[in-house]
C-alpha cells in the first residue's frame, strides 16, 4: 500500500512537458525526441508491473491513498458529524487485471503514437505538449480508484483533444473539435450526475466500496432511499454517458468527424484508447455497480449492439473514402462489445474485453497506415488510391495484415474477441447473436472491397510519381502493433490470465 | 452616548477600515493639493498597500477565540466568523482591481481622473466591508449605499466616452429604483418588529405565529430579494449588467463583477438566513425554506438566460456580463435548497473560484482591448502567437470559468452540486439545469480559446503588459490552479476557523 509507482507511472509525461516548456519552439528536432521520450517512462513502468502480475505478484502494491478534499461535514450547529456523513475524498490509484491491461494497451500506443507523430506538419511544441496531457488523462482514467478521480482524468483528455483536433486537424477540423467538445462534455456531464448521486448515497466516492454497497456485499448503510426505479435511472444515464464515448449507434457521429479530420498519430489514440474509456466505464460502473439492472437491459443491450453491428458494417461498405471505412468499422466493432457485455456470462465478457484489447491495437495500426498514405499521397479516396501495392508493397501489404486481423482472421487477435463475444450470445439469445453473425460477413466485405481497391488493379491517377514505401522509424509501430495482435491472436491466455481475476469478480457480482 | 461609553468599545476590531477609511481620505487630499505634473499612480500604489495592511489585520483577527462574536456601538457592528470569510474575500479582490486600475490606460487618457478613481475604489470597498460587519439594518443599507454610490461615479468615470456616460446613467437610475425597492421591504420587516436591530428581529420574528403576518413577511422578503437580486445581477434584473459591464472601465468592470457581488451576496445571506431561518411559515416550517422555489425559479432563470445569450455575444465584455449572470445562478443554488451543511462553504468557496477567475480574465481583457475602444472577440485573435503565456494563462481562467477539473471552478461547482442533490434537499433538477447549463457554456468560453489558439492574428505586434496586471494575472492563475488540485486549502481553512451559523445566531452577548 501507498507506493508511488503508479503515481509516477500516470504522472511520468509531466517530466515531458517540463522540459518541453524550456525547449526553444525552434528546436524541432530536440522537441519530437521529448516527446517521444517522455512517453517512455510510462511503458517501462507499466510493462514492469504486468511483468511482476504475470509473476504471480499482487496488484495491492502499486496502490496508493492520499485524503485530498473534505467537505460538507458540519450540521446546522456547525459540530462535526460524529460518524461523518461524507467521507474524505482521497486520491487514490490501483489497478486490478483489466485496468493493468488497458494501462499497458495505452502506454505501448502512447509511444506508437508519438512515432507517429513525426507526420504532423506544425508547431511540434505545443503538440507534444498537449498529446502528454492526454497520455496523462488516459492512463489515470484506468488507474482512478474513486469516482471524482476517474472524471478528472476523464475531463483531462477532453481539453487536450479539443485542441489536438481543432489545431492540427485537416478541413474542417474546428466543427470536428466542436462537435467533440460538445458530446463528449454532455456524456460527462451526466456522467457527472451519476457519480455525484452516487456520493450522496452512499457517503463515499471509493468505487469498490459503492460496489460493494450496491451489490449488497457491504454492511455500510446508504445515506438516502435507492430504490430499484433510480438504480435504473442511474444505470440509464451511465449507458448513455458511456455510449457516447464508445459510440452506441444514434451518438455517433461526432466520432466519425473525429476520425476523419484529426491528424493520424491523434486517430490513433482516439480509436485505441479513447473509444474503449467507454466500454471500460460500463464494464467497471454499469455491469459492477448496478448488475441486476444491467441483466434487465441485456436484451435491450444486445440488440443496441447488433445494430451498431450492422450499421457501422453497411454504411461502410459504402464509403468512397477509406477513413470513413474505418470510422463506420470502429463503430461495427464497438458493436461486438455490447454483444458480449450483454451476454452477460464468462465468455461474452471475456469477448468484449477482449475486443476493446484488440481492437485498440488494429484500428491503431490501421490508423497509422493511413497516416504514412496521407503524408505520401495526399488522399484517402479509395478510387483515387487504386494500385497502391505498386508504388508501396509494404504499406499495401500491411494494410491487408491489417484488414484481416480486422475482419477476425483465425490467428489474430480479432478472431479470439468476435468469437468469444459470439459464443456467449449465442448462449444466452441464439436469434439475436445470429442475426449478428451476418455483420462478421460484411466486415470481410467492406473491408476487402476497400483494402483491395485501393492496393490491386492499375495504378490511379490521384497521387503523384515519388510515392516512397514505410522507411525507417515508420517500421517500429507497424511491427510492435502486428507482434501484439499476432501475439493475442496466437497465444490467447496471456491476456485471458491476467483478466481472470477481474471477470471472476464481475460473474460474481452478477450472481452467475 | 458620552465618552466613557465610546471608549469603552473594542475599536480595534474596526482597524481594517480604518485603515481603508483614513487612506481613502489621505489619497483624497492628495490628490487635491499635490502638483500636477506627479504621477497619480503613486496614489493607487498607497491605496494597494492600505487594502494589504486591511488584509494583515483581518487576518491577524482570525486567531481570536472563534466562539467569541465581538460587537460593538450597541450591535450595530459585529465581527463574526461570517464577517471576517467574506471581508476576507473583499479585500482579496479589492487588491487585485485596485492593481487593475494602476494599469489601467484608456485610448483617451485617464490624467485628471486618476486620483479620485482610486479613493472612490477604497470608499467602495469600505461599503462592502461594512456590510459584510453589520448587525443592524441601518448599517447594512449604509453600507450598500457607499458601495453603490462609489459605483455609480465609477461607471462613468471615462467623462468623454459615450458609452462610460450611458453606463453611469443607466446604473443610477436602476440601482436607485432597486434601493428603493429594497428599503421598502426593509419598511415591512421594520414594521413587523419594531426594530432595526437584526438580533432583535429575528428573536421577535421566531415568535410570531399568527397567520396574519405571514402574508407582510412574504412582501418584506420579495422586495429586499428583488432589490438585491440587482446588485447580483441575477435574472430577470439584470439587464443593467451587459450595458454597464461594457461602458465603464474594465478595472471598474471587475469590480462590480466581482467585489460588488460578493457584497451582494454577502447581504443577501446575512439578512435572509438571519430573518427568515427562525421564522416559521405558515405551514410551521422555517420560512426560508419555504421561499426556497421562488428563488429556485430565479436561480434557472439566472443559468439559462446568462448561458444561452452569452452564446450570441461578440462583444466580449457583454458576454463576460452575460456569464456573470450566469454564475449568479449558479450561486442561487444553494441559497434556494438551503442544505445547511453546505451553504456557507460552498458559495463562500464558489465566490473565491469566481474571484480568482473572473478577475484574471478580465485582467487580461483589459490589456487586450487596451489599444482601441473594440471589445470584439476577434480582438482575442491570434493571442497565442503575440504572447503564449497570456494565452495559456487566459485558458485557464477560461477552462475554471466553464469548470473542467483541475480548476476551483469545478470544486466550486461541485460542492454547489453535491449540496443540491444531497439528502434532505434531493433537488434533483435545479442540479441538473446547473450542469447541463454549464455545458452549454463550453461554447462561449471555448469560442475565446478557438479564437486565441486557432485564429491567425490580424498583427503580431507583442501587447504590452504593465507590471500591475502580470501581478494580478499570475497570482489569479496560482490561485485558480492551486485550489482546483488541492482545494483543500481554502475549504480547511474555512472549516476550522468559521463557525457561520452558530455565529449568527449567538444571543449571550
Amino acid at each position: 500500500m501507498n507506493s508511488i509507482f503508479l503515481t509516477a507511472l500516470i504522472f511520468a509525461p509531466l517530466l515531458g512537458i517540463l522540459v518541453l516548456l524550456f525547449t526553444p519552439k525552434t528546436n524541432v528536432e530536440a522537441i519530437k525526441i521529448v516527446g517521444f521520450l517522455a512517453t517512455l517512462p510510462s511503458l517501462v513502468l507499466a510493462l514492469i508491473a504486468f511483468w511482476q502480475y504475470k509473476a504471480g505478484a499482487g496488484l495491492e502494491q502499486f496502490a496508493i491513498k492520499h485524503e485530498w478534499i473534505t467537505f460538507g461535514n458540519k450540521d446546522l450547529t456547525g459540530e462535526i458529524y460524529g460518524s461523518q456523513v461524507y467521507q474524505p475524498i482521497s486520491f487514490e490509484l490501483g489497478v486490478n487485471g483489466f485496468s493493468l491491461v488497458m494501462i499497458l494497451l495505452t502506454a505501448v500506443l502512447s509511444t506508437l503514437a508519438a512515432i507517429a507523430s513525426i507526420h504532423v506538419k506544425k508547431e511540434w511544441k505545443g503538440y507534444f505538449i498537449l498529446f502528454l496531457l492526454l497520455q496523462i488523462g488516459m492512463l489515470g482514467v484506468f488507474a482512478a480508484e474513486n469516482l471524482l478521480l476517474f472524471f478528472f482524468f476523464f475531463e483531462l483528455t477532453l481539453i487536450p483533444m479539443f485542441f489536438l483536433i481543432g489545431k492540427w486537424g485537416y478541413f474542417e477540423k474546428e466543427s470536428a473539435a466542436y462537435r467533440f467538445l460538445i458530446y463528449n462534455g454532455l456524456g460527462s456531464a451526466i456522467l457527472l450526475i451519476v457519480f455525484v448521486v452516487l456520493f450522496t448515497k452512499t457517503g463515499t466516492m471509493n468505487i469498490a466500496e459503492i460496489t460493494a454497497m450496491f451489490t449488497g456485499n457491504s454492511d455500510a448503510m446508504f445515506l438516502g432511499e435507492v430504490s430499484d426505479d433510480l438504480r435504473m435511472g442511474l444505470l440509464i444515464a451511465l449507458l448513455v454517458a458511456f455510449g457516447i464515448k464508445l459510440p452506441i449507434v444514434p451518438l455517433h457521429s461526432w466520432m466519425l468527424k473525429v476520425h476523419v479530420q484529426a491528424p493520424p498519430s491523434i486517430v490513433m489514440l482516439h480509436a485505441g484508447v479513447l473509444l474503449k474509456i467507454g466500454a471500460f466505464g460500463l464494464i467497471r460502473f454499469g455491469v459492477g455497480i448496478f448488475p441486476e439492472q444491467f441483466d434487465q437491459l441485456a436484451f435491450i443491450l444486445a440488440i443496441l449492439g447488433v445494430v451498431n453491428l450492422l450499421y457501422g458494417a453497411f454504411l461502410a461498405l459504402i464509403q468512397t473514402d477509406f477513413k470513413m471505412v474505418l470510422a463506420y468499422s470502429s463503430i461495427s466493432h464497438m458493436g461486438i462489445v455490447l454483444i458480449g457485455l450483454a451476454a452477460l456470462n464468462e465468455a461474452g465478457i471475456q469477448g468484449a474485453i477482449f475486443q476493446v484489447v484488440s481492437h485498440g491495437f488494429i484500428a491503431a495500426l490501421l490508423f497509422f497506415l493511413i497516416g504514412v498514405m496521407y503524408e505520401r499521397t495526399g488522399t484517402t479516396d479509395i478510387g483515387k488510391l487504386g494500385g497502391l501495392a505498386k508504388a508501396m508493397p509494404l504499406t499495401a501489404g500491411f494494410f491487408l495484415v491489417g484488414a484481416m486481423a480486422s475482419l477476425g482472421l483465425p490467428g489474430m487477435s480479432g478472431f479470439v474477441s468476435e468469437f468469444l463475444a459470439f459464443m456467449g450470445l449465442f448462449n444466452e439469445m441464439p436469434v439475436v447473436a445470429a442475426v449478428g453473425t451476418l455483420g462478421i460477413i460484411l466486415t470481410a466485405a467492406y473491408l476487402l472491397r476497400a483494402v483491395l481497391g485501393m492496393t490491386f488493379g492499375t495504378k490511379a491517377a490521384g497521387y503523384g510519381e515519388k510515392v516512397v514505401d514505410l522507411r525507417g522509424v515508420e517500421y517500429i509501430p507497424v511491427f510492435a502493433m502486428l507482434f501484439f495482435i499476432i501475439l493475442i491472436g496466437v497465444y490467447p491466455s496471456i491476456l485471458a490470465q491476467p483478466l481472470q481475476d477481474t471477470i471472476n469478480a464481475i460473474i460474481l457480482g452478477i450472481g452467475g | 452616548m458620552d465618552l466613557e461609553t465610546l471608549l469603552s468599545f473594542d475599536w480595534s476590531v474596526m482597524a481594517p477600515e480604518f485603515i481603508i477609511l483614513g487612506v481613502a481620505t489621505l489619497l483624497s487630499l492628495l490628490d487635491l493639493f499635490l502638483p500636477k505634473k506627479i504621477d497619480r499612480r503613486l496614489l493607487g500604489w498607497l491605496g494597494f498597500a492600505s487594502i494589504l495592511v486591511a488584509l494583515g489585520f483581518l487576518v491577524g483577527m482570525y486567531d481570536k477565540d472563534p466562539m467569541q462574536v465581538t460587537t460593538i456601538l450597541y450591535e450595530t457592528y459585529r465581527l463574526d466568523s461570517f464577517a471576517m470569510a467574506f471581508k476576507t474575500l473583499i479585500l482579496v479582490g479589492a487588491a487585485f482591481v485596485m492593481l487593475m486600475a494602476i494599469s489601467y490606460e484608456p485610448k483617451e487618457g485617464l490624467k485628471e481622473y486618476r486620483g479620485e478613481f482610486f479613493y472612490l475604489l477604497l470608499l467602495g470597498v469600505l461599503g462592502a466591508m461594512i456590510m459584510s460587519s453589520s448587525g443592524d439594518l441601518i448599517t447594512l443599507f449604509v453600507g450598500l449605499e457607499l458601495l453603490s454610490l462609489a459605483s455609480y461615479v465609477l461607471a462613468g468615470l471615462r467623462k468623454k466616452n459615450l458609452q462610460s456616460n450611458e453606463a453611469a446613467m443607466k446604473y443610477v437610475i436602476n440601482g436607485g429604483i432597486a434601493t428603493a425597492i429594497t428599503l421598502f421591504g426593509m419598511s415591512y420587516v421594520y414594521g413587523l418588529t419594531g426594530t432595526t436591530n437584526l438580533q432583535e428581529m429575528w428573536i421577535t420574528l421566531s415568535q410570531i405565529n399568527a397567520r396574519d403576518m405571514q402574508y407582510l413577511l412574504v412582501i418584506a422578503f420579495m422586495m429586499m430579494f428583488v432589490g438585491l437580486s440587482f446588485k447580483l445581477a441575477t435574472a430577470p434584473f439584470h439587464m443593467w449588467a451587459p450595458d454597464v459591464y461594457q461602458g465603464a472601465p474594465t478595472p471598474v468592470t471587475a469590480f462590480l463583477a466581482v467585489v460588488s457581488k460578493t457584497a451582494g451576496f454577502i447581504i443577501v445571506l446575512r439578512l435572509f438566513v438571519t430573518l427568515f431561518f427562525p421564522t416559521r411559515s405558515a405551514e410551521g416550517s422555517s420560512m426560508l425554506f419555504s421561499m426556497g422555489e421562488f428563488i429556485a425559479v430565479l436561480a434557472v432563470a439566472s443559468m439559462i438566460i446568462g448561458n444561452f445569450v452569452a452564446l450570441r455575444q461578440r462583444n466580449v465584455k457583454r458576454m463576460f456580463a452575460y456569464s456573470g449572470v450566469a454564475h449568479a445562478g449558479y450561486l442561487l443554488v444553494p441559497l434556494a435548497t438551503v442544505n445547511f451543511i453546505f451553504i456557507f462553504e460552498a458559495m463562500w468557496f464558489y465566490l473565491v473560484a469566481y474571484l480568482f477567475m473572473n478577475i484574471g480574465a478580465l485582467a487580461v481583457l483589459q490589456v487586450v482591448t487596451a489599444q482601441d475602444d473594440s471589445e470584439d472577440l476577434s480582438r482575442f485573435a491570434g493571442l497565442y502567437q503575440r504572447s503564449p503565456l497570456l494565452a495559456v494563462l487566459m485558458s485557464v481562467f477560461l477552462l475554471s470559468l466553464a469548470g473542467i477539473p483541475g480548476t476551483a471552478g469545478f470544486i466550486g461547482k461541485l460542492s454547489i452540486f453535491v449540496g443540491a442533490i444531497s439528502e434532505p434537499t434531493n433537488a434533483y433538477v435545479l442540479a441538473s439545469v446547473l450542469i447541463l447549463t454549464t455545458v452549454v457554456s463550453y461554447f462561449y468560453y471555448f469560442g475565446i480559446m478557438t479564437q486565441m489558439f486557432f485564429r491567425p492574428a490580424a498583427s503580431q505586434e507583442k501587447i504590452h503588459v504593465p507590471v500591475g496586471i502580470w501581478i494580478t494575472v499570475f497570482v489569479c492563475a496560482l490561485g485558480t490552479l492551486l485550489l482546483g488540485i488541492l482545494p483543500g486549502l481554502a475549504l480547511d481553512m474555512f472549516g476550522s476557523n468559521f463557525d457561520i451559523l452558530r455565529d449568527i445566531f449567538e444571543t449571550d452577548n
